[in-house]
């Protein structure tokens, strides 16, 4: 295949940054796209250039260190990962835009490279259960009926890749907030820290400067873990209850 | 010790690979009967004060399962604890992709199962290559770690009633595997870096992410701190404390094609080595049966589908040689469902090196299917027949999707192609009972220590054991040290910090400077290429000698004519990757003679001179029943010390699974 790629360079968080263009005609359908980045970053070493920078690790789908918008859309827009992301979903002959996650609490390192520190901050304001270890009961002494514990789990496969983030229109991190605030909230063990667990969660993503939910549904349609709405819903009814009480 | 900055290049001259010595450092595993060992030692321990455990600061590399566990329950007890980690985030250490599942020994199907067994399967399973003691106590502790994961929230699977479900995993003849749909590892993880950010919250660790560890700072002998490079700054800096405890996961990448994540590396365990810690066991290798198989040149990284799929899979190649006929033209009675025919009591559950080498014969016989024949079937027609479409989805949804993103199949209707690929390695540092090398203050947990699995690790223990040793044993043995141990005052302003501090500068210059012709990625395919060719799933003398032979001119190529471009003083991933490659091509060398010594099979090593007329795996107890600890020796040859294995509770036999 022939490419014509337009990718986003910037040295590092001062430098402002610009497009540049390279080609390959060595893509192949069956290549990832990171695969394809990396025989274009092979050639770019070979003449003496800076390789483009992007974050990868696992490269399969779930660590969520990844992500890259492509023509526009985070992950580039088949229900996966950008490292899950197949070349033949590409035409030949295609020229392909590939930016960082574009959010002011995620601030370019490098090139595609992007901090989001910011969201492990808002799991430290309250994404756990305080459970210190060796004090815990026997495992089958609390039982999570099968519907709840399936449901909880459809939230905790959350890779925290940030696409959410940079998929909305307002930037907020919403969906990922939510997703960790439905998946603890739902489970017995979950139930004492549950109103301030939210309402510090909420309290930091505000504090860290992402923007508020008005319902787009961008996150959710770009998520490669298909997390949906419904954990916002859950949120914000939590949200609410907190308030009532007096926690929020 | 003699500390060295510059690489070795030391051609292979003669025979005489390495020295031996008589020498081995003690255990350390408490008398008495093993069931009470643990129980005893832990009440033999010394204890810091709380008010005191304040002012000891102990450094855990690595945020994994066995790193993050460690570092949150430290930091719930009290310590200063400092934790680093190569990732933007702790969340994304390579235990987040580990799918199948977590063993516990506790028996809720009341199938059997008990402590002694999950202890037994283990020490078989390892094929007699794992310290008694050790296993025993993994065992017991793992009843512990599905309460405390439970406590944290980990949304295992249920049953209808609400209790925990489990399947079963290879080499056991119970279901004593745990699980969170085909997300197990990500699950775990995910619970461990929540009580890590709880600590985080609570001031007690300091998280450096995007930090790696680039060697470990000896003070009189002691283990007193380490060097680390900021990856965004490019800055080089030292850290002091009164511990270091290194759970930096395994090396297998030393393959180039793996199943690990991309920048899993042996760098900080290789650094220790490099200042005297001995390496047990480095050429025992996991090699897995069930990966997607190569497909090009370009190829990154190799796929895993979960061993779990191997429940409800049949492992299949045609009868004939050459078949070339699509799946579902060939007749059943056409088929040879190879592992069911030659291990009739175990199947498609066969351990793992079992598994892979069945593969690579039918393969080799030229009856592998797919691409240039390295593949064979693991067929779900059955058990879709049998169980529905909807339990198998519920059961491997997420593979099953990501097995159709890489393949562009539908393996809902044709059968998954699988084929071996390096996976997990039971070598590593050496440790005594204490989780401690033999320097003094140097910790090893999870998959980084030579482990309790022996030669080959059975599905599921794992994850079993980083928690086991991040959640229990090294929580109980580092305060035992640091309440045992007399700390003379410490900074970064020691000599040995600043020697330690050059080396690494000086390191990072020289690979700089070179500006070759070959990429990094170059030479570290060739390297991949000589450690799978002549180091893989079956190994001889000649070919071993053939691979290690290249080794060290591969060496020499990468430091006369790599071209690292950029800076130091920058956010450069070539000069992070290029320095991985630096060590593993040394380690690549151990591996190699480790392997050339030990002319025994045993599990996952397989030498083709010590085999049954059936082809299965000859061991050599009477002149191996040891764990071969090499000691680095400078430019000089390694020194190999042995730790003699005694089995009074599980008596050596021959491993069967027929
Ligand atoms: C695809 C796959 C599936 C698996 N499935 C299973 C399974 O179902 N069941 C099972 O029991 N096991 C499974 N395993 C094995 C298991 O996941 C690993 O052995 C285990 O998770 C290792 O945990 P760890 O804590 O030792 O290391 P890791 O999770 O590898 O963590 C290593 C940590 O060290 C850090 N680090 C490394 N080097 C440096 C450095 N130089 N400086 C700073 N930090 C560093 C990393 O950032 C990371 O935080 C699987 C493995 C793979 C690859
Ligand atoms: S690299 Fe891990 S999710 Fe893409």
């Amino acid at each position: 295949m022939n490419l014509t790629l337009k990718v986003w360079r910037q040295k590092n968080a001062q430098d402002a940054g610009r497009f540049e263009t390279y080609t390959t005609s060595e893509a192949d359908p069956e290549m990832s796209f990171m695969e394809m980045l990396d025989i274009v970053n092979q050639d770019i070493i070979r003449k003496g250039g800076d390789p483009i920078a992007f974050d990868h690790d696992c490269r399969e789908g779930i660590c969520g260190t990844c992500g890259v918008v492509i023509n526009g859309v985070p992950h580039g827009g088949h229900g996966t990962t950008t490292c899950q992301l197949y070349m033949r979903h590409f035409k030949d002959g295609e020229t392909i835009t590939i930016e960082p996650w574009r959010a002011r609490p995620f601030p370019v390192l490098k090139d595609l490279i992007v901090d989001r520190a910011a969201l492990d901050r808002i799991i430290v304001a309250g994404g756990y259960i305080s459970a210190s270890t060796g004090s815990a009961p026997d495992a089958n002494g609390i039982l999570v009926p099968k519907p709840d514990s399936d449901a909880a789990m459809n939230y905790a496969v959350c890779i925290g890749c940030g696409a959410c983030v940079a998929a909305c229109p307002n930037g907020s991190a919403m969906l990922f907030t939510a997703a960790k605030v439905a998946h603890l909230n739902l489970l017995p063990q979950g139930q004492p820290e549950r109103y301030t667990r939210t309402a510090n969660m909420v309290a930091q993503m505000d504090k860290e400067g992402f923007g508020g939910c008005t319902n787009h549904g961008e996150c959710t349609a770009v998520c490669p873990a298909h997390i949906d709405m419904s954990a916002i819903a859950r949120l914000n009814r939590d949200l609410l209850a907190a308030t009532l009480k007096g926690v929020a | 010790m003699a500390t060295v900055v510059e690489p070795r290049i030391a051609p292979v001259k003669n025979d005489n690979l390495w020295y031996a010595s008589d020498s081995m450092p003690p255990d350390m595993a408490p008398s008495g009967p093993i069931a009470e060992m643990w129980d005893k030692h832990r009440f033999e321990m010394k204890l810091v004060n709380p008010s005191n455990r304040r002012k000891f600061t102990i450094l855990v590399v690595g945020s994994g399962l066995a790193g993050g566990a460690a570092a949150a329950t430290l930091g719930e007890q009290g310590y200063n604890v400092k934790c680093f980690c190569y990732q933007d985030s702790p969340r994304r250490a390579h235990s987040i992709a580990a799918q199948g599942g977590i063993n516990a020994a506790k028996n809720y199907r009341n199938d059997g199962d008990s402590i002694y067994r999950l202890f037994y399967d283990t020490v078989k399973g390892g094929d007699f290559r794992a310290r008694e003691s050790n296993v025993y106590r993994l065992a017991e502790v793992s009843v512990n770690i599905i309460d405390q994961c439970v406590a944290a929230g980990v949304p295992f699977a249920r049953e209808y009633g609400g209790l925990l479900d489990t399947r079963s995993f290879g080499g056991a003849q119970v279901a004593r595997t745990f699980y969170a749909r085909g997300q197990t590892g990500q699950q775990l993880l995910l619970g461990v870096y929540q009580g890590l950010c709880r600590q985080i919250d609570r001031g007690m660790v300091k998280m450096y992410p995007r930090t790696e560890m680039l060697d470990v700072v000896l003070v009189d002998g002691v283990a007193r701190g380490i060097i680390t490079r900021d990856m965004v700054t490019g800055a080089v800096e030292a850290h002091a404390g009164d511990a270091v405890v290194l759970c930096t996961g395994g090396y297998g990448n030393v393959y180039y094609l793996s199943t690990y994540a991309r920048g899993s590396n042996a760098t900080a365990i290789w650094r220790a080595y490099k200042r005297g810690a001995l390496f047990g066991n480095p050429c025992f290798v996991q090699i897995h049966p069930t990966c997607i198989p190569v497909k090009g040149e370009y190829q990154s990284k190799l796929t895993l589908m979960s061993e779990s799929v191997r429940n409800d899979g049949r492992v299949w190649v045609p009868k004939k040689v050459g078949d070339n006929r699509p799946p579902g033209q060939i007749p059943e009675d056409e088929r040879d469902y190879y592992l069911e025919r030659m291990y009739p009591s175990f199947g498609n559950l066969a351990p793992r090196d079992i598994a892979s080498r069945a593969a690579k014969r039918v393969c080799d016989e030229g009856r592998g299917v797919g691409p240039g024949g390295l593949g064979v079937y693991l067929d779900l027609a059955d058990s879709i027949k049998r169980l529905g479409k909807k339990v198998i989805e519920e059961r491997y949804g997420n593979l099953m999707e990501m097995y159709e993103q890489i393949t562009g199949e539908n393996p809902y209707e044709v059968p998954i192609r699988i084929f071996p690929a390096v996976h997990y390695t039971m070598g590593g540092l050496w440790v005594d009972y204490n989780l401690m090398s033999n320097i003094p203050g140097l910790f090893v947990g999870g998959e980084a220590n030579f482990s309790d699995h022996g030669a080959n690790r059975l599905g599921a223990s794992a994850l079993m054991q980083g928690l086991s040793d991040g959640y229990f044993v090294l929580p109980s043995t580092v305060p035992d040290y640091i309440a045992s141990t007399k700390f003379k005052p410490v900074t970064t302003d020691d000599p040995a910090f600043k020697e330690a501090l050059n080396e690494t500068n000086v390191r990072v210059k020289r690979m700089l400077s070179i500006q070759g012709e070959k990429t990094v990625d170059d030479i570290y395919r060739e390297l991949g290429q000589v450690m799978w060719e002549f180091c893989g799933m079956g190994r001889n003398d000649a070919d071993l000698r053939t691979g290690l032979a290249r080794i060290p001119k591969l060496r020499e190529e990468f430091w006369q004519n790599v071209r690292v471009p950029g800076e130091g003083a920058e956010l450069n991933q070539q000069l992070e990757k290029a320095g991985r490659v630096a060590d593993f091509l040394e380690l690549g060398e151990l591996m190699f003679i480790d392997a050339l010594h030990r002319t025994e099979s045993c599990g996952a090593h397989f030498r083709e001179e010590s085999q049954y007329p059936d082809g299965e795996a000859k061991r050599d107890d009477e002149n191996f029943r040891y764990v071969a600890a090499w000691e680095y020796n400078g430019a000089d040859k390694p020194v190999l010390h042995k730790e003699n294995l005694d089995f009074e509770y599980v008596h050596l036999a021959v491993r069967s699974y027929k």
